[in-house]
């Protein structure tokens, strides 16, 4: 990363006159004015006009300016920012898929829907489910999916009544807002003090209008929900489906599978457990998995195996309907394909072990700094709350160092920073997910920066408060960008 | 065990479990049930080297046959330069998250503000968000958007000139999400404005959604339209698709107050239907109504002007169930696609591919009229797509033309007989006229 911000906008290197593009001879010599001028738009189009060398120059300059995965280590809790193997570029590159039309008939994409087949059965397998679909483009977007199908199998059964959903509060905040998009009134259950769902808080909130209950297995505060066996069985007793949120399946895999824990609906985040990149925010994937006898309701198309070992795709009357105009981002799916095959039965086990041996190794070693409001193994993650009093100040101190501080400072020393002030739980949240693909030196130079940090908390509060100072910009105005709210250039 | 996407050595293990004060990787799961555990090894095939890794993928890549594409409905062959995969594969913008770390994180903020300015000023709109999935599920937010704004109305109107798998995906969301979605009725392949008056008469719609250019390809006149809608108090969406906006009349212009749809045609290959990406553009005065991460300009605490992220306040990670949507990040890099092809293009770029496109496709329909296979269904204007029924089963012709390497188009709706051909710049008359005489041989 280049510490020297670049900060130009492509509108300011822009000159009136030049191009960056090259087209091919056009075909007859038909011209856009013979288009009624009432269906032309009048208004100028203001576009930058670069060269290609320029184009280059200003986005490789900006990329300097971004850190990602490549860059360091990226300690970000509840998102698995592991390796994004390079493998996986190759094989999504592959002009054999990239230049495929999603209309093209099925005849001709067979090795296309094969291998969205094949990732289908190896999820399943991997999940302990019946079936996936590749449909949905994000997390987010699987979970809107599976709590569709939840809901069109009790529309199904004539079941109505069915309208309330219960979510931890502990929960990912995509949870009670894909059940709002869904139509479902959200039921907050509470967690106990060791961090798990709070079972005699639970049963009073089941009855015959409780359409399911969404979880994740670790939680978001990486503890495992050891009732998960009764828990289930409670909401299946009142006529609910249980949904698991894939975003924590990581310290799972090969180990613990999300159908043998009860679970009936699931989605998986492709860009999260089966490394593909996070692209500064997308696109990703969000596959949905079924149990057996809920296949029917996944949504259109489905690509499925007929009895002479060609590949169809299904409309099923149960389905939910479409949720996206194609197959999702299917190149996302190519690079999770690769994956799939290059870590096999072997591997995918210990990628979960080592991703937990990561995480208890930090949260074991910076214990005595951070307070730890959960003691004991966690999985692929852990949550501390914010730096000891002794080395941040007491809460009534005005110029306390809080997990802000601390985040932006560990920027100065070239690392991300976990996930903050998120899970809701606790005020001062520090969320810290390592990931398998980190060895024990980088987890040891977090470790130490972190400690130094803590030491400058007690020798110069100043110091974190105004930190970062050796990133390309400092500390930004969140309030002015609201309240002086500009969203483009134009209004610069 | 060593595998080389993972650096512990025999010795970092046992240090490391000697730390965590547990005697063995399986001991880290103690707290979890036996009778949960897999007891088995997963059934799924053996990890496999690099090299089979590619044999297989590629094995599977040649099962397929790229076609020569006349084909669209929602997904276009145009040209994308080499300079954007190129730079969009940077490990720096593709490795790295929601920029949450602005401080850390302009290169991405930087290009998603671009884009956000670039597609306010193709819709006429004033504001952008950072992007949707796709231009259907954007058309999806946009009918939520609509029942968001109104107080009471549920009712949202689309009509039937909308894409069919765009119009399943906004019934999909509608059915779940408590919307009553209605259609407006076509007369002559384009929105009937009639229909739509009276069916705003009812004075309870929320919203309506019509598309430019339409399912047929045709450029519709939406001419009253918004006027209409916002006598009746409800908003105006009109879903274009984007490389279009280089030269129709703008959804500003036609007074839409939402303006959606798919953006793949600005640099995206087709890579068997995704990523794409959908953009939603409005009005500041539905800002804070926007589903999706938006980018702001701020400055740092040295007064130097920066991005964020901003107006998180409509976002879930704070509101939860009270949300404008689901939606957290959507395509992220695929911003980058959009911001690097205009700037490349500029607006004459963007003209030139699109006359290249009008003219290709005005000229493949006489061919292909001339065969005399074809007759005329629309008397209507379009863009690069068009609509001729042919005289034979649509199946059939695309059976046949796929077994000789051409993709002809795709079956407009569920009738048998109509053929949707689109045309790119990529396209030759060469093989527009191998097209034509594989059709003629049918």
């Amino acid at each position: 990363m280049n510490k020297t911000y670049y900060g130009k906008l492509i509108f300011e290197v822009s000159r009136k006159g030049r191009v960056g593009y090259s087209l091919p001879a056009k075909v007859g010599s038909h011209t856009l004015g013979e288009i009624d001028a009432n269906l032309r738009r009048s208004s100028d189009l203001s576009l930058p006009e670069a060269d290609e060398q320029t184009v280059v120059r200003h986005y490789t300059n900006m990329s300097n300016n971004n850190f990602g995965v490549d860059t360091g280590f990226y300690p970000l809790g509840s998102c698995t920012m592991k390796y994004n193997p390079k493998v996986n570029e190759a094989v999504a590159a592959l002009p054999g898929f990239t230049a495929l039309h999603p209309a093209q008939p099925v005849s001709t994409v067979q090795g296309a829907l094969e291998l969205y087949y094949d990732v289908q059965r190896t999820l399943s397998e991997i999940a302990g489910l019946s079936e996936f679909t590749l449909n949905p483009f994000a997390g987010a977007h699987g979970e809107l999916t599976g709590l569709m199908v939840i809901r069109a199998y009790h529309q199904q059964r004539g079941d109505t009544a069915r309208t309330k959903i219960i979510v931890p509060d502990s929960a990912h905040g995509t949870n009670p807002a894909s059940a709002a998009v869904c139509g479902l009134q959200i039921v907050e259950v509470k967690s106990t003090a060791d961090g798990t769902v709070d079972v005699e808080d639970l049963k009073p909130l089941l009855g015959p209008d409780i359409a399911g209950m969404m979880m994740t297995n670790p939680n978001t505060l990486g503890i495992f929900e050891r009732k998960i066996p009764e828990i289930a069985r409670l909401v299946h007793e009142c006529g609910g489906l249980m949904y698991y949120d894939g975003a924590n399946l990581n310290p799972m895999l090969g180990v613990c599978r999300p159908g043998d824990m009860g679970f009936d609906v699931m989605h998986i985040n492709l860009h999260k457990t089966f490394s593909t990149p996070h692209g500064g925010g997308g696109p990703g994937s969000g596959p949905v998995g079924v149990r057996s006898g809920l296949e029917s309701f996944l949504p259109q198309p489905r690509v499925v195996k007929s009895t002479d070992g060609t590949f169809e795709l299904l409309a099923d009357e149960n389905s939910l309907g479409r949720i996206s105009s194609f197959f999702g981002n299917y190149a996302i799916v190519l690079r999770a394909y690769a994956y799939l095959l290059t870590l096999g039965c072997e591997y995918f086990p210990l990628a979960g072990k080592l991703s937990v041996l990561n995480a208890n190794y930090i949260k074991e070693r910076l214990k005595p700094y951070f307070k730890l409001p959960i003691d004991g193994l966690c999985k692929h993650e852990f949550v501390f709350d914010g730096l000891r009093d002794e080395y941040a100040g007491g809460h009534d101190e005005p110029d306390h160092v809080t997990t802000l501080d601390v985040a932006k400072r560990l920027l100065d020393y070239g690392f991300h920073a976990p996930t903050i002030y998120f899970p809701l739980l606790f005020h001062e949240a520090m969320m810290i997910e390592p990931t398998e693909t980190e060895s024990k030196e980088t987890l040891n130079s977090f470790i130490d920066v972190l400690i130094r940090i803590a030491e400058e908390a007690k020798a110069d509060r100043s110091l974190l408060k105004t930190a970062p100072h050796d990133t390309p910009v400092r500390r930004l105005d969140d309030v002015k960008a609201v309240k002086d709210a500009k969203f483009i250039y134009k209004n610069l | 065990m060593s595998f080389r996407y993972f650096p512990h050595t025999d010795e970092d293990l046992k240090e490391m479990l000697r730390v965590v004060g547990v005697d063995s990787l399986d001991a880290l799961y103690a707290e979890v049930p036996e009778e949960l555990k897999l007891q088995r090894e997963l059934d799924i095939p053996a990890a496999k080297s690099e090299v089979e890794v590619m044999a297989a993928a590629e094995a599977l890549a040649r099962r397929n046959k790229p076609l020569v594409c006349f084909a669209g409905a929602g997904a276009y062959d145009h040209f994308t330069p080499s300079v954007i995969p190129y730079l969009a594969s940077r490990s720096e913008f593709s490795t790295s998250y929601t920029p949450y770390q602005a401080e850390i994180s302009q290169g991405t903020l930087q290009y998603i503000f671009e884009y956000q300015s670039m597609m306010a000023e193709l819709t006429g709109m004033d504001i952008s968000n950072a992007s949707m999935y796709d231009g259907s599920t954007a058309t999806a937010e946009a009918m939520m958007m609509c029942v968001a704004s109104a107080k009471k109305r549920r009712r949202v109107l689309i009509s039937e000139t909308v894409a069919p798998n765009v119009r399943q995906v906004v019934a999909t969301y509608a059915r779940f999400h408590g919307v009553e979605l209605d259609t407006i009725a076509a007369s002559e392949g384009v929105t009937d404005k009639n229909d739509l008056d009276a069916k705003l008469a009812a004075g309870d719609v929320a919203g309506v959604i019509c598309q430019q250019p339409n399912c047929y390809g045709l450029i519709e006149d939406f001419s009253g339209f918004a006027d209409a809608c916002h006598n009746e108090k409800a908003l105006f969406v009109l879903n274009t698709k984007a490389q279009a906006l280089g030269v129709l009349k703008t959804p500003g212009e036609w007074g839409a107050d939402i303006a959606c749809g798919d953006a793949q045609t600005l640099g995206i290959p087709l890579c068997f239907g995704g990523p794409y990406i959908g953009y939603l553009c409005t009005k500041n005065a539905l800002v804070r109504k926007m589903p999706g991460r938006l980018v702001g300009a701020t400055t740092d605490a040295d007064g130097r002007r920066c991005f964020v992220l901003t107006m998180q306040a409509r976002e879930q990670h704070i509101r939860r169930e009270k949300a404008t949507s689901n939606i957290c990040t959507a395509q992220g890099v695929m911003c980058l696609y959009v911001a690097a092809y205009l700037s490349l293009m500029g607006p004459e770029g963007l003209r030139k591919v699109c006359e290249h496109a009008y003219s290709g496709a005005h000229v493949l329909e006489e061919k292909l009229l001339a065969t005399g296979k074809f007759e005329k269904v629309f008397a209507r204007d379009y863009f690069n797509e068009f609509c001729l029924r042919y005289k034979g089963s649509v199946d059939a012709l695309l059976a046949a033309c796929a077994e000789q390497g051409y993709l002809a188009g795709v079956k407009a709706g569920d009738s048998d007989d109509l053929l949707l051909v689109a045309v790119t710049e990529k396209r030759t008359e060469e093989e527009m006229n191998r097209l034509c005489e594989i059709i003629k041989s049918l």
